[in-house]
């Protein structure tokens, strides 16, 4: 457990923190989610990938602790609301930073955008295992990235960054 | 408002979908190749891409600086677990899944060369591994529950092996990554974090001397971009 932990508690905990967006929660989150596979490691028969098989869980776990947490809404308007700690993405481009103009539109993204742009590029899940994970069909995991795309692109765009696309 | 209805009115093609899983390295030969030949004759594509590479780093960029978890987190879970009922060791993860979970979390992108090393780099392990076990009699190796009253021990006696951390050229072959291994007497323990993997050399312990003159000499082969030494 100690190796499995290991080697995964750190993306566990920032997938976990990118959905909840709060670290005590999150590093609860990750208690959870191993007691969990140290109760359930003998259901585990290597059909997917141990880390695919912790993010499901997690995000499962996270999704929970959001709906505990009735103040919370999962819709873009509080997950803009909640966050705005810094610069907003104007303030960023002023300074001339589209990088960090597009990593603020990256956290400004819905929580369903969110987590799906995670998987795919931090965590490097294939197509197939973001729609186990998220538990949707292949398609729509295709689609809903591509929608979160066009999403990060308007609010680049409302921040005054234009990238050459769309 | 008026653009973004325009937008999202847009039926996204095929390939279009594709383009951020290419820039991750997962997809599969097949789609990599018609993802590639898309980009070569669609600029309006490639555009589209370059956007995609600078979403992609960024996306990585942002959840680094995530940080990580305190101990607290880690001392939470094996104090649960500490409380757990006793149970039977075969229902924890089983070795052929510990096995399959190291080549699992490798990307793709270095998984496919990797896999042809894994062979060799399995028995190399198992060779050593065995070595190590049957020099060091008095070796102990406490793992599963944790007490919060005394320090984890991983000892498999004194004088370990020198580890690194190693990146390989991005344009390294499989034939000249097998060369060093061989010409090193290295092989291959935990990978691909980041893309670094963690080299094990030869059998024997070496002085800090020995080390630095290691890493000096691997950081100027042509295959590795980057070694660093492990703990």
């Amino acid at each position: 457990m100690q190796v499995l932990y290991g080697r995964h508690h750190v993306r566990v905990f920032r997938f976990g923190l990118r959905l909840v967006r709060d670290e005590q929660i999150a590093e609860d989150l990750i208690s959870e989610v191993f007691l969990d596979v140290w109760r359930q490691a003998g259901k585990f028969e290597g059909r997917s990938a141990v880390s695919t098989w912790l993010l499901a869980i997690t995000r499962f776990k996270a999704l929970s602790a959001l709906r505990r947490r009735k103040d919370v809404e999962l819709d873009d308007e509080a997950a803009n609301a909640i966050e705005d700690t810094s610069d907003d993405p104007e303030v960023a481009v002023q300074k001339k930073d589209t990088s960090e103009a597009l990593r603020k539109c990256l956290t400004a993204l819905s929580p369903e955008h969110r987590e799906v742009v995670d998987l795919v590029y931090y965590h490097e899940k294939s197509v197939e295992e973001v729609a186990e994970i998220v538990g949707i069909p292949e398609n729509t995991v295709k689609t809903r990235l591509f929608y979160a795309r066009k999403k990060l692109a308007e609010l680049l765009k409302a921040a005054g960054v234009e990238r050459g696309w769309p | 408002m008026a653009m973004s209805k325009k937008i999202l009115e847009q039926e996204p093609g095929e390939i279009e979908m594709l383009l951020p899983w290419h820039a991750a390295g997962t997809l599969n030969a097949r789609d990599v190749r018609r993802v590639d030949e898309a980009l070569a004759r669609d600029p309006e594509l490639a555009r589209q891409y370059a956007a995609i590479q600078e979403e992609y780093a960024e996306t990585i960029h942002l959840n680094e600086s995530l940080g990580a978890p305190s101990a607290r987190a880690m001392q939470k879970l094996f104090a649960a677990i500490d409380g757990e009922p006793a149970r039977n060791p075969s229902a924890s993860l089983n070795l052929s899944a510990r096995i399959w979970e190291f080549f699992a979390k490798l990307s793709p992108r270095t998984l496919a060369w990797s896999a042809s090393l894994g062979a060799v780099a399995l028995l190399l392990q198992a060779g050593v591994i065995g070595a190590i076990l049957v020099k060091n009699q008095a070796a102990s190796y406490q793992t599963a529950s944790l007490s919060m009253n005394e320090p984890v021990t991983r000892n498999l006696g004194a004088g370990r092996p020198p580890r690194a951390l190693v990146r390989f050229a991005p344009d390294a072959r499989v034939a000249d990554v097998t060369a060093l291994l061989d010409s090193y007497q290295a092989s291959i323990v935990d990978g691909a974090q980041g893309g670094l993997f963690q080299l094990q050399f030869g059998n024997k312990a070496m002085t800090k001397d020995e080390i630095a003159g290691l890493m000096s000499k691997l950081q100027s082969e042509k295959t590795v971009s980057l070694a660093v030494p492990a703990q």
